[in-house]
């Protein structure tokens, strides 16, 4: 399930016996003596070993986590940090790994997190679905504190109940509070006002689950593991679909091509199929085609041509399945986990999957096209969040890309390869 | 005529005391409730309400925006088979089908036993083991419909 080039922090504990334990934690791990070091730095310190590491958000906008800790105000208030254990979007599935193998990094993170932002307070979201994983999370918690590993800081499970849009930061807000996770309004950012009016932290599973290394090794050494600029450590690169060794994998930051990837460390196109389309960063990235994957898979490589990173969930295509019934059910994800708080993402999302259902059926006409491009055009970047792109890029992506594919719908009522 | 257990309240005041506003447990409370009723009928929503010293409609207000949370009857047995994309392109869809003409309903609906509901659903988070589902909470990897009919026999 899990290979990777130098030096790796997750998948050597995957899939071990035991490893969930504070026991093997502390033999095999930094076995929370990362946060008894960080206990004795100033907050100042541990913000510039962050931000030295090159540590960039694993949740998917890639923000240099010691940056986004640096604008939490310095007032008495009482602040929070917000683990987001959503991990909703298609084609992810990393943060689960880290929780059932490696919950003790997750919660060590959390509390040299608190400490560099002076939250005394910090929740785990953790999507409804994760049942078993909020369980195993409790049971780590419980033992830390038993231990009297957690100190100042109280950490708790908090569990959302279906619903894709809790991921968005300020959706997700609202939910721990009780509320529908509709998106709110930004400004104010969370670092302001966020949990209960606090300041707050939002963090992905991943990027908490780095610090206690970057803590124990420097952050030099934690940038020094990426091997290209501005992009530190490893990376768990989740890939699905089509290949023969589907699984999770660990490469240093920037240190493989997607060719390398679907190629080298996954085996290859299933059946022996040829590649037809790449997903590089979860459902609402851009697709690349067969000619386009060598380039290296990191947030600025990719973000050059013309995709994203996303949360590193690559989802591989072959020439056996319709990239036109793709993109329906991709649409047909965003047109139902739309929180409908805004006219653009709601109307719009639902108005393109109709019309690629259409298409898809081979009842379409040639306008539908462009109709479906104009319709992505006018949600894209004027919805409340960030929920509604994630429809139109996409639509966008496979249209430029395979428009042929969509012409052979409309004029054939099929598919070119069927 | 409470139909919530002593257990449910004493825990929901035990969790109180893990957040600064009362309304935050509602989450946990529609969570536990479910648990022990099986769905959300008004009764219930009104003792949640009673206990978070909020108004049910409140309560439905933010339950309805959530697909877990049950707000008409179901089965004895939740069956939700994803069918997103990772899924999709290791057989998911005849995974569905297979499950639809066994249980004899479509996606959304309960076999008139009162046995299963089966859903529809969206990513689980298992993709790299794909096809995937969930059968009351619990996940079932890298699917094959022998192991799907397996499954389905083992819910009574
Ligand atoms: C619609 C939507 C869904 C999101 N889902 C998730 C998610 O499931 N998990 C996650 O960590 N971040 C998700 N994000 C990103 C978060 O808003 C936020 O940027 C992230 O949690 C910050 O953590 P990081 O800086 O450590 O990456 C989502 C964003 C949007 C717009
Ligand atoms: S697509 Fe089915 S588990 Fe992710």
């Amino acid at each position: 399930m899990y290979i990777a080039g130098g030096e790796t922090l997750f998948v050597q504990h995957l899939g071990i016996t035991g490893a969930r334990t504070l026991d093997y934690f502390k033999k095999h791990m930094t076995g929370y003596r990362a946060a008894q070091k960080a206990a004795g730095m100033t907050t100042e310190a541990i913000i510039d070993e962050v931000k030295r590491s090159w540590l960039r958000g694993r949740g998917g906008a890639g923000f240099p986590t010691g940056t986004k800790w640096s604008f939490v105000p310095k007032t008495t208030a009482q602040k929070y940090l917000v683990c987001n254990a959503d991990e909703s979007e298609p084609g992810t599935f990393k943060d689960r790994a880290i929780i059932r193998n490696m919950p003790h990094m997750l919660v060590e993170g959390m509390i040299i997190a608190a400490r560099a932002i002076g939250a005394s307070r910090g929740y785990i979201y953790i999507r409804g679905e994760y049942e078993e994983e909020a369980g195993i999370l409790e049971e780590a918690l419980k033992e830390a504190r038993d231990a009297g590993q957690l100190g100042k800081v109280d950490i708790f499970v908090h569990r959302g109940a279906g619903a894709y849009i809790c991921g968005e930061e300020t959706g997700l807000l609202n939910s721990l509070e009780g509320l529908r996770g509709e998106p709110r309004d930004k400004p104010p950012f969370p670092a302001v006002k966020g949990a209960f009016d606090g300041p707050t932290v939002v963090n992905n599973v991943e990027t908490l689950a780095c610090i206690p290394s970057i803590i124990m090794n420097g952050g030099a050494w934690f940038a020094g593991l990426g091997r290209i600029e501005k992009s530190g450590g490893t990376r768990l690169v989740g890939v699905s679909g089509q290949v023969n060794r589907p699984g999770l994998y660990e490469i240093p930051a920037g240190g493989a091509t997607i060719r390398e990837i679907i190629y080298d460390i996954c085996g290859g196109i299933a059946d022996d199929r040829q590649l037809r389309a790449v997903i590089p960063g979860g459902s609402s990235t851009p697709p690349l085609s067969a000619d386009e994957i060598d380039v290296v898979y990191d947030i600025e490589p990719l973000a050059c041509a013309g995709s994203m990173l996303g949360s590193a969930a690559m989802i591989v295509v072959s020439e056996d399945y319709c990239l036109v019934r793709l993109l329906e059910r991709i649409v047909l994800f965003y047109e139902r986990e739309s929180c409908g708080q805004c006219t653009p993402c709601r109307e719009g999302v639902a108005w393109a999957r109709k019309i690629l259902s259409r298409i898809e059926r081979g009842t379409g006409t040639d306008r539908d096209i462009s109709l479906l491009l104009s319709v992505a055009d006018s949600i894209n970047g004027k919805a409340l969040c960030a929920l509604g792109d994630a429809a139109a890029l996409p639509i966008m992506g496979f249209v430029k890309k395979f428009r042929a594919d969509f012409e052979a719908h409309v004029r054939g009522g099929r598919c070119p390869g069927a | 005529m409470a139909r919530l257990s002593e257990k449910f309240h004493a825990c929901l005041h035990e969790l109180s005391g893990r957040y600064p506003a009362r309304r935050a447990l509602l989450l946990p409370a529609l969570h536990m409730a479910q648990k022990e009723i099986g769905w959300l009928p008004p009764d219930v929503i009104g003792e949640i309400a009673a206990a978070l010293e909020i108004h049910p409609a409140k309560v439905v207000e933010t339950a309805s925006f959530y697909t877990m949370f049950n707000l008409g009857p179901v089965g004895r047995h939740d069956v939700r088979v994803c069918t997103n994309v990772s899924c999709s392109l290791r057989g998911a869809e005849r995974i569905l089908e297979h499950c639809e003409r066994k249980l004899g309903i479509s996606a959304g609906e309960t076999t008139a036993d009162g046995r299963i509901t089966l859903h529809d659903e969206e990513c689980l988070g298992a993709c790299g083991t794909a096809p995937a589902m969930s059968v009351d909470g619990k996940y079932h990897e890298n699917l094959d419909l022998l192991e799907v009919d397996r499954i389905l026999e083992g819910l009574h």
